[in-house]
């Protein structure tokens, strides 16, 4: 049952020799397995070996320790192009001497198609990406957004059984990548081959990934759903780099089946429901989103902490609340605007009780 | 007078290109009119020119030869085709021979890594702070027949108990070869070695993803994209080759005669400014209309910045 996997890393790293002599993992460990068909990103800030792990996947970069399978053969040690998967890259890395119709067809030619086959093969992938006709044309003449879709062309015209992307949109125009992320999840879905994306971009990754990879110094902290990851992120890190968070420093008192009490020293107690066990006495921190907490004047049911309202920010759709707690917590509440002309809650160095359900926080330990 | 000057573009281009233009006029346009005048004319007995129109000078260098044997009036002496052919067939080889060898070491340079790159292109340009005719004078203490290689080749031949004779490799064509394309070297790695510099390295990497191997992405990706630098080093090469005459002289004798050592001669030797003229200005020609081919096919090498 190995074809269930298109991807798989078996404790793979990958160490590199820096400038100064030391030497770095890029990639530190990493096991994950990626789905056949599956829109998978790997998201991390720059540094995170996210690139690297595309790479190697793409044959670019061979690992230092560990194993790559695609669909199950072991593709290690084989130079890039006797691997079954295409690239998309950062800077599209057109060939400038070639028009559209060379670049798109090179694949092609590479693997002995004939001539006629070929120019068939090419409109039809120029036709995917909505740019019929283009042929001609050489790659200096098209704008940033028509390269970029030349260049998913010159990819997917092979019928690679994965396709690697390495921050394809980032050197877009913000309205543009929102346009390219979309298609570029129904082109995936229309084609089913397996997309494996890479980005620093939380909102992009969220927006169009079936699984998300979440990396940090090399390490892959958490490998789950989009919504897993947000509502359920495994780490400090996971919870900060993917939206924002409210992180409350405390200590575990008790629990009480799946109810655990957790003292926020000179802030208050909130009970947490969690499904993990704890020890008293243990450090603990309270994850909560801003859009999960809201802003009262009196105590409601659920956890209350009684605080100073320091800063209100008016952002449109939202407005946002910075409350400072006695015990030097401090909390950003989101509420949104949904009535017309809707005043603000409270103004600056109002007191105020932020409040939230049992369920809504996450207890991190890491 | 500055307010005008700000406000008026034209007036400022005059004034940017005027130093060069002046220069240009006064050392290149005015001697070439000059040249061109004393080619139709004819020399005195004792060596000066005499001005009038004639085209005979160009006749002979095309060997219409008025000096026959046996009666005949008019007949065809080859040697000034031959030496023009040479000197065309020269610059040809040269250059082929310098592309063959600074290709693999620009190639190299590119692919090295950064911080080593200044070095290498420093020791590329080395042998040019020494004045030129003295590394030919230094080609000779090589190459004579009591030089260097052959007193190797002799000790050498001595320690196995052979005989030997010493090769001859001064004033031979080859020599001349040598010497020019140890000239003109340093001249086509830079330009080549500037346009492989620039070339993204995710095109080989995109090259390689798409199928093609080392062989192929060369062919398809590097070698394309290198050719702006070998046109630019083409240009540099072969026009300063068809006109050189130092080489020739030093290493080539009497046996090695090109266009640049038969106008020296007309107007050192021969004192016969007239077909001196007349020569320099068929080499031009030539030269002109090697280059519009070449050009006309390949372009000028532009994308590249020669430095």
């Amino acid at each position: 049952m190995t074809d269930e996997f298109a991807v798989e890393m078996q404790d793979v790293v990958k160490r590199f020799t820096t400038p100064e002599g030391g030497i770095l993992a890029a990639v530190n460990h990493v096991t994950m397995q990626i789905r056949d068909g599956e829109f998978f990103s790997l998201l991390g800030p720059s540094g995170c070996g996210k690139t690297t792990s595309l790479r190697m996947i793409a044959g670019f970069e061979l690992p230092t320790e560990g194993k790559i399978l695609i669909h199950g053969k072991d593709v290690s040690q084989i130079a890039p192009f006797q691997r079954p998967v295409n690239t998309v890259f950062q800077q599209y890395a057109l060939f400038p001497h070639m028009t559209v119709e060379q670049n798109i067809g090179f694949g092609l030619e590479m693997k002995g198609v004939s001539k006629v086959e070929r120019s068939a093969r090419v409109s039809e992938a120029l036709e995917m990406v909505r740019l019929p006709g283009m042929e001609m044309r050489k790659p200096k003449q098209l704008s940033g957004g028509q390269q970029q879709r030349i260049a998913l062309a010159r990819a997917l015209v092979n019928k690679p059984e994965v396709l690697l992307l390495d921050e394809p949109l980032g050197a877009l125009d913000l309205k543009l990548r929102k346009e390219m992320q979309l298609e570029l999840k129904s082109l995936q879905r229309e084609v089913g081959i397996t997309f494996i994306y890479v980005t620093h971009d939380q909102e992009e990754a969220l927006t169009m990934s079936d699984r998300i990879a979440v990396m940090s110094k090399g390490v892959a902290l958490q490998v789950d759903k989009p919504e897993a990851i947000y509502e359920r992120p495994a780490t400090k890190f996971v919870a900060d780099f993917i939206g924002e968070t409210n992180f409350l420093d405390g200590v575990v008192r008790g629990q009480t089946g799946s109810t655990v009490e957790v003292d926020l020293p000179g802030t208050g107690t909130v009970y947490i429901e969690s499904s993990r066990t704890f020890a008293n006495g243990q450090q603990t921190t309270v994850a909560v989103r801003p859009e999960k907490m809201t802003l009262n004047r009196e105590i409601s049911g659920g956890n209350n902490l009684a605080g100073r309202v320091e800063e209100v920010i008016y952002i449109g759709t939202d407005t946002h609340y910075g409350v400072r707690f006695a015990g030097g917590h401090k909390a950003r509440v989101r509420e949104q605007n949904v009535t017309q002309g809707q005043k603000a809650l409270a103004s600056i160095g109002d007191e105020a009780i932020v409040s939230f359900t049992r369920t809504s926080p996450r207890l991190l330990t890491e | 007078m500055i307010n005008w000057l700000r406000r008026n573009k034209s007036a400022q281009g005059t004034l940017l290109i005027s130093p060069t233009l002046i220069f240009m006029i006064g050392l290149l346009i005015i001697p070439l009119i000059l040249t061109l005048i004393i080619s139709f004319g004819k020399r005195s007995a004792d060596g000066n020119v005499i001005y009038s129109f004639g085209l005979h000078n160009y006749i002979r260098l095309l060997g219409v030869s008025y000096n026959c044997s046996a009666g005949q009036a008019v007949c065809y002496d080859p040697i000034y085709t031959q030496i023009l052919w040479r000197s065309l067939t020269l610059a040809f080889n040269s250059t082929v021979v310098v592309i063959l060898l600074a290709y693999p070491l620009a190639y190299f340079i590119a692919r090295s890594h950064p911080s080593r790159r200044n070095t290498y292109l420093f020791l590329v340009l080395v042998p040019l702070w020494t004045n030129f005719v003295i590394r030919v004078y230094a080609w000779m203490m090589l190459l004579r027949t009591q030089g260097l290689i052959n007193s190797a080749l002799a000790w050498a031949a001595d320690l196995f108990g052979r005989p030997f004779t010493p090769l001859e490799m001064l004033y031979t064509p080859g020599a001349v070869l040598i010497g020019m394309v140890y000239e003109f070297l340093p001249f086509m790695i830079l330009p080549i070695y500037t346009s492989l510099e620039k070339i993204d390295g995710s095109l080989y990497e995109a090259a390689a993803d798409l199928g093609a191997n080392a062989v192929r992405t060369f062919l398809r990706v590097t070698l394309p994209l290198s050719a702006p630098g070998m046109v630019a080093g083409t240009v540099l090469v072969f026009i300063p080759v068809m006109g050189a005459f130092v080489v020739s002289d030093l290493l080539g004798g009497k046996q090695v005669i090109l266009v640049g050592n038969l106008i020296q001669r007309q107007f050192l030797d021969a004192r016969d400014p007239t077909f001196g003229s007349a020569a320099s200005l068929i080499l031009m020609a030539l030269t002109l209309v090697v280059m519009f081919f070449y050009t006309r096919k390949f372009g000028f090498g532009e994308e590249i910045a020669i430095t």
